[in-house]
Parts: C-alpha cells; sequence; structure tokens
C-alpha cells in the first residue's frame, strides 16, 4: 500500500540523519484540553517538556475530542504530520498505526521500563498492536462518577444520597426547589457516556463486560440490560430541563448548585478546582454512582507520527520520556484531577475524591472503557443513539433497547 | 390575447437568424472556432473532469466497500447503503431536508419577489430599503446561526425579552423542542437568504422592458394581473437561476444547523450532509460516509436530470 511505502521511506531517511547534533527543537503538540482545568493541566507538561531543553509548540484545538480527532487524522493521513498527539488510548488510532503512520515506541519504553511501572497493565495494553507499543499512556479518566453540590442539596432541604437510587429518590425535592435535578449537555456523547456509566454502575461489571466485550446481543436485549434502560429514563427525566450544550457548562451548573448532580468522568473535577470548590465541603463525588465501586481505565495517550526531521524524532524520545516521568505525572494529574499511570508516585497532595480512585485502583477495581472495546463506528451509533433517547420523550425504553441490541449486534 | 405585447416577441427572433446563417459559410473546423476562449476554458475543463467527475466516481466507487478510517478497496456490495437506509438518524435527516427544502423554496420565492415587486414601486429610499434586506447576507451561516440560537434561546432571548414585558406565560423556544426545531433553523435560513432572492428578483424586473407595461396598461390590465401572467413568465430566465442557487443552498445546508443547534436536541435536527461528515470523520468510517453522500448526489440527480431533459432535450 501506498502508505507502507511512504513510511519505509520516511523510517530510511530517518535512520540515515540519527545521527544529527542535539539542539533545542520545536514540537508541536496537539490536543483538545482547552477547558480551564485541562489548560492548566497541559502548561504542566509543557513546563516539563521545555525544561528539558526542547520547546513546546502548544496545538490546542477547541470543541472536545470529537471535533479536535478528524482534524488531527486528516493532519497525519495528508501528509502534514504534528510532532505529538492526544487520543484516548484504546481503538482510535488503530488504522493510523496499522498504516505505519505512527512511531513504534518499544525501544524508548524498553529503556524506561514502561511494562513495570505503568499500572494497571491494560493501560499499556491498549497501547499495543503486534507486540510493540505506539503511545504513551498520561493518565486514567475513568468516566464513572457521580458529581453533587452540596449547596443544592441543602436549599431542597435533603439529605445528600449515597448512591444513585438514593439520589433519584431525592429528585422530586430537587426540582421543587428550582434545581435541575441531574445536568447533561447536549452533545451526543455525554448522553451516550453516562448510559454506560448506568451500565456499569446499575447492571454491574458482568453486564457491561457482556454487552461490550463479548458483544452478546441476545443478553443486551434481555432484563438486565432493560433493569439499565430503567434507570436511563430516570435520567433523562431528571435531565430534561438542562439547555447547556458543552459538559463544561453543564458541570458549572452543579459548581453554582443550579444542578444537583451529574454523571461525568473524573475530568470535571479540574472545574471543581479551578471554581475554588473543596471535594467533601462544596461538592461530593460518588465513584461508580455509589453502586458498583469500579473504575474504567480509559484515559489520554499521546501518540508519535512518523517525521522526516530526525532532530524532531528525537524530541519525540524525550516527550515520550518526559510524560512518564514521576514528577510530570504527578504535577499534571494533580491539576487535571484524572489518576497517574504510575503506581510509584506520591499523591499525598491528591483531594479526596482522588484518593477515592486511587484505592479503587489499588484494589483492583478496573474495567475496560468503550473507546477499548468498541470501534468509533459503533459508538458513533451508540451517541446517535442515547442523544435521541435523551432529548425525545416518546422514544419508549422498549423501543431504544431494541435498537441498542441491534447496534450490538452489529458492533465491531 | 395582448396584441401590443405579442410583437415585441416576433422582433426579437427575427433578428437572430441571419448572424447565424453567416457563420455558417466560412467554418473550416468547428474546434479551432473561438480558440482563445477554448484555450482559455481548460483549466475549468480539468478542474471539472478531474475534481468534480473523478471524485464522484472515486466516491461512488468506495462507496461498495468498507472502508474505515483508510480508504481500502474490499468490495462489500450495497451493504453500507442497507445500513444506511436502517439508520433512524439517515431517515430523520432526509425528512428535515425536504421539511427545510420545502421551507426555504416556497419562503424565499414568494418573500423575494413580493419585496422586489414592492421596491419596484418607485418608492423613495429604495437604495435604503435593498440594504438593509441584502444586508444578512453578507453573514456566513455560522454567524447567522449564532445570532439565532441566541435570539431562539429560551433564557435569553425573545422568550425572555416578551416574559419580562409582563407575559410571563409565552413560550418560544423552537431550537429545544425537537418537533419543530427544523422550522426554527429555517427562519434563520429565509432571514439570510430572502435578501439575496430579493435583489435577483429585482434585477429581473427591472431588465423588463418599460415598453412592456405601457403596452399592458394600453391593453387595461390590472397590474397584478401584469405581474401575474406577463412579468412572471417573461422572468424565466431570473426564476431559473434563482430555483439553481436555492436548490445549491437546501442540499448543502450543514454549517447553519452546526451553528444552531449541532444537529439537536437528541438527532432532532440532523441534516444529511451533517451525516456524511459526522461518519466519515467521527465514526471514521469512510464507506458509510460515502455511501450517504452518493445518496445526496443521487437525490440531486433526480431533480436535475428530468428537468434538464425537459429544458434541453425538448430543443433539439
Amino acid at each position: 500500500m501506498r502508505y507502507k511505502l511512504l513510511t519505509a521511506a520516511l523510517a530510511a531517511t530517518v535512520a540515515l540523519q540519527f545521527a544529527g547534533p542535539a539542539a533545542a527543537t520545536d514540537l508541536e503538540v496537539t490536543h483538545w484540553w482547552t477547558s480551564g482545568g485541562e489548560a492548566a493541566a497541559v502548561a504542566e507538561l509543557a513546563k516539563a517538556f521545555d525544561a528539558t531543553g526542547n520547546h513546546w509548540v502548544d496545538g490546542a484545538i477547541a470543541g472536545s475530542g470529537g471535533t479536535a480527532r478528524p482534524i488531527m487524522i486528516s493532519r497525519i493521513t495528508g501528509g502534514d504530520p504534528m510532532g505529538a498527539t492526544q487520543f484516548n488510548h484504546g481503538r482510535q488510532a488503530e488504522e493510523l498505526v496499522q498504516a505505519g503512520l505512527m512511531r513504534d515506541l518499544t525501544d524508548v519504553a524498553t529503556k524506561g521500563k514502561w511494562t513495570e511501572v505503568v499500572r494497571p497493565k491494560s493501560l499499556l495494553d491498549s497501547c499495543t498492536i503486534d507486540g510493540k507499543i505506539y503511545c504513551v499512556p498520561v493518565n486514567i479518566h475513568s468516566w464513572q462518577w457521580l458529581w453533587l453540590s452540596n449547596e443544592a442539596f441543602e436549599k431542597a432541604g435533603v439529605p445528600m444520597p449515597k448512591d444513585w437510587n438514593e439520589f433519584v429518590a431525592a429528585a422530586p425535592a430537587l426540582e421543587k426547589a428550582g434545581i435541575i435535578p441531574l445536568a447533561v449537555g447536549g452533545q451526543a456523547w455525554q448522553s451516550s457516556g453516562a448510559f454506560d456509566v448506568l451500565l456499569a454502575a446499575v447492571g454491574g461489571t458482568d453486564t457491561f463486560l457482556k454487552v461490550y466485550k463479548d458483544k452478546d446481543a441476545k443478553f443486551a436485549a434481555g432484563p438486565e440490560v432493560a433493569k439499565v434502560f430503567k434507570a436511563a429514563d430516570d435520567a433523562r427525566k431528571m435531565a430534561k430541563n438542562t439547555n447547556v450544550q458543552d459538559w463544561n457548562q453543564a458541570t458549572n451548573l452543579v459548581i453554582t448548585g443550579k444542578a444537583g448532580g451529574q454523571i461525568m468522568g473524573d475530568w470535571a473535577q479540574g472545574e471543581f478546582q479551578v471554581a475554588g470548590k473543596t471535594a467533601g465541603k462544596d461538592y461530593t463525588c460518588l465513584p461508580g454512582l455509589g453502586l458498583n465501586e469500579v473504575i474504567a481505565t480509559g484515559g489520554d495517550a499521546f501518540y508519535f507520527p512518523v517525521l522526516k526531521d530526525a532532530d524532531k524524532s528525537k524530541a519525540q524520545d524525550v516527550l515520550a520520556e518526559t510524560l512518564l516521568d514521576p514528577k510530570t505525572q504527578v504535577a499534571f494529574n494533580l491539576k487535571k484531577g484524572s489518576l497517574p499511570v504510575r503506581g510509584d508516585v506520591d499523591l499525598n497532595a491528591a483531594n479526596d475524591c482522588m484518593k477515592k480512585g486511587l484505592a479503587i485502583l489499588a484494589k483492583g477495581a478496573v474495567i475496560p472503557w468503550t473507546d477499548q472495546l468498541l470501534s468509533q463506528d459503533s459508538q458513533k451509533q451508540k451517541e446517535d443513539l442515547f442523544a435521541e433517547f435523551f432529548a425525545k420523550p416518546e422514544l419508549t425504553v422498549e423501543e431504544a433497547q431494541k435498537r441498542f441490541a441491534d447496534l450490538i449486534a452489529s458492533a465491531d | 390575447m395582448f396584441p401590443a405585447l405579442r410583437m415585441q416577441g416576433r422582433e426579437r427572433t427575427a433578428l437572430t437568424q441571419p448572424a447565424d446563417e453567416m457563420s455558417k459559410s466560412e467554418r473550416p473546423n468547428p474546434l479551432f472556432r473561438n480558440l482563445n476562449a477554448k484555450v482559455a476554458s481548460i483549466p475549468m475543463i480539468l478542474t471539472a473532469m478531474v475534481v468534480f467527475v473523478g471524485g464522484t466516481v472515486w466516491t461512488v466507487l468506495y462507496s461498495f466497500t468498507n472502508s474505515k478510517l483508510l480508504p481500502r478497496l474490499n468490495f462489500v456490495g450495497l451493504d453500507q447503503y442497507y445500513r444506511l437506509w436502517a439508520t433512524p438518524r439517515w431517515l430523520i435527516s432526509i425528512e428535515n431536508l425536504l421539511i427545510y427544502g420545502v421551507i426555504s423554496l416556497v419562503f424565499s420565492l414568494v418573500i423575494g419577489f413580493l419585496l422586489a415587486a414592492l421596491l419596484d414601486q418607485k418608492i423613495r429610499f429604495e437604495d435604503t430599503f435593498r440594504t438593509i434586506f441584502l444586508y444578512p447576507f453578507a453573514l456566513s451561516f455560522i454567524v447567522t446561526g449564532l445570532v439565532w440560537q441566541w435570539l431562539l434561546n429560551p433564557d435569553f432571548g425573545i422568550q425572555h425579552v416578551v416574559r419580562d414585558l409582563g407575559w410571563t406565560s409565552f413560550s418560544f423556544d423552537p431550537l429545544y423542542n425537537s418537533s419543530i426545531v427544523i422550522y426554527g433553523i429555517s427562519i434563520a435560513a429565509l432571514w439570510q437568504g430572502t435578501g439575496l432572492i430579493m435583489c435577483l428578483m429585482l434585477a429581473g424586473l427591472r431588465g423588463i422592458d418599460e415598453d412592456i407595461w405601457k403596452a399592458a396598461r394600453v391593453d387595461g390590465i390590472p397590474m397584478w394581473k401584469t405581474y401575474l401572467f406577463i412579468v412572471i413568465p417573461m422572468m424565466r430566465p431570473v426564476f431559473i437561476t434563482t430555483l439553481v442557487i436555492i436548490a445549491s443552498g437546501i442540499v448543502k445546508v450543514y454549517d447553519l444547523v452546526v451553528a444552531q443547534t449541532s444537529g439537536g436536541p437528541g438527532i432532532a435536527s440532523e441534516v444529511p450532509a451533517k451525516y456524511v461528515y459526522d461518519y466519515m470523520f467521527f465514526a471514521q468510517n469512510l464507506g458509510q460516509g460515502f455511501a450517504a453522500s452518493t445518496m445526496m448526489l443521487l437525490s440531486v440527480a433526480i431533480v436535475i436530470v428530468p428537468w434538464a431533459y425537459l429544458e434541453f432535450g425538448r430543443r433539439k
């Protein structure tokens, strides 16, 4: 194939020029970290990379991963690759790797003993294709969190719920006090993510894996999953008055007490931090919605496209090492609200919620996430279904479940 | 029926005949006639052949494959099309396109023509009005979409203002209501587009010979009848230009929806062009996106081909 040839040619030039002088090199890094908390976190990475004598050229693309990924992919396939780029590790960049457009990082990984320090092991597995490592995981992001506003529950005069069921029960009281019980932004990935969280929390780990890993369509049409759809029905009723689009606007509703809670990944924590809120006092977090305390090992990783320039390739190696450096890991993840990918770092500065997450991680209660289990195509179909389900009350639970089962049957 | 009018038409056709006769006698090779013009149009012909026709053929060909992120020639027959027509989102997109198409076609033609006819009454400050009506067209669809997104937002748009004035039960939130959201989008499209249609129509009206009007008056025809039965049929070329402009705007509508609702609430305001983009790039499924764009091409062809046949085929 054309790409293979191109890569071979590129690899040859890289190999020939590898003995170039070491100097400050500009490396463009693209990512979609643009909200307040995210920008603060990425600045830590840039600082660490600049400290190595190279220069981080920030290529932030606004508008969440859905908008950013097509731009990144067209740049790579179109022959204008950046120095490094963020993806969610898993299957998003699978075909780019297979087409030989991404650099093999196995040498750097062996030198840095990544297989020993990265934990849980599944993170590195999702970076590995045919025994070679193609990406650097930088954090663990888990979706399984329910963020609750203490202020909202005080105002409504109901005790803080301890799990999803109590939260659903408290919804009428919240509504009476003029508070939106559950904030779900209008972007499709938010409603689809919320459903996946419910699937793992209400349905349980086995249900989750049977549906997304084994892709058992019969099971997806069965009573276990029907229970989850019932919960999703509750969720859409609680969320019907949310008139915002972006996830951080929805989080902001919780921060300001206009909404009772939000099902969102731990990246929401960065927003609470930027707003100067304290975990436990101003907001409460329930991992696994308080029902099933698991953490999905989704997250962000950096991929390095194959470049012609030998200096830049060298800078890529440096960046790859820097990203996994214990100091960078701590600084970055504290700001980001995510969990570090190394087990051997000191996280005393972590707040309540992060400590809860770390404890679950230490227990090994981890599940793979949909980014690792499903192709982007199946994910998009799922997003379409749940965007419609959350916005259209006329779409019945039964009809939605039937369509979900069909989707699982054809998923890859 | 209108004798004074008939005269005019006859004269015109008679005049064009002799010119054709003359050129016929002295042309060696039709290929080299107007050589300069032909050479000058070579780049455009190449662009059309390679980019448009070539790109179209390529797209149609790959729509029969299971290409994911990268194009691969692995044929799967009509699978992509079966899946496409079984997808609720695609069906909603088609329905929306039809509603949006009918609304923007009918209303922009009617409103555009009415505005033009009114401006044509030799009113005062015509330039000012023309500028005001045409101004929205200077804005891109993205800006138009954002402006109307704010205007139609229940929390700080029209609904908010009216409620502040005292009508507290007033409700106007088309963009947040699944069943009428496509109409909300059409409002913005009409606001942006009618100005241009008005200008085209006005140019057409100004192109009608003053003598026609005089002749119509001699025949004692009322003004509305003159417009309806004489002026509009005479403006046929202008109407066709307008129709093509409006129709192409309908099929490609994308940015307006993205700016106003990004397809929401849920998937209630999705349109085919957005389906194509989303599946090609977000879902990393080129095959599915190509199948959808081939369907769009087909729908355009279904409209254009019979029309072109009637328009050009009949004359020969």
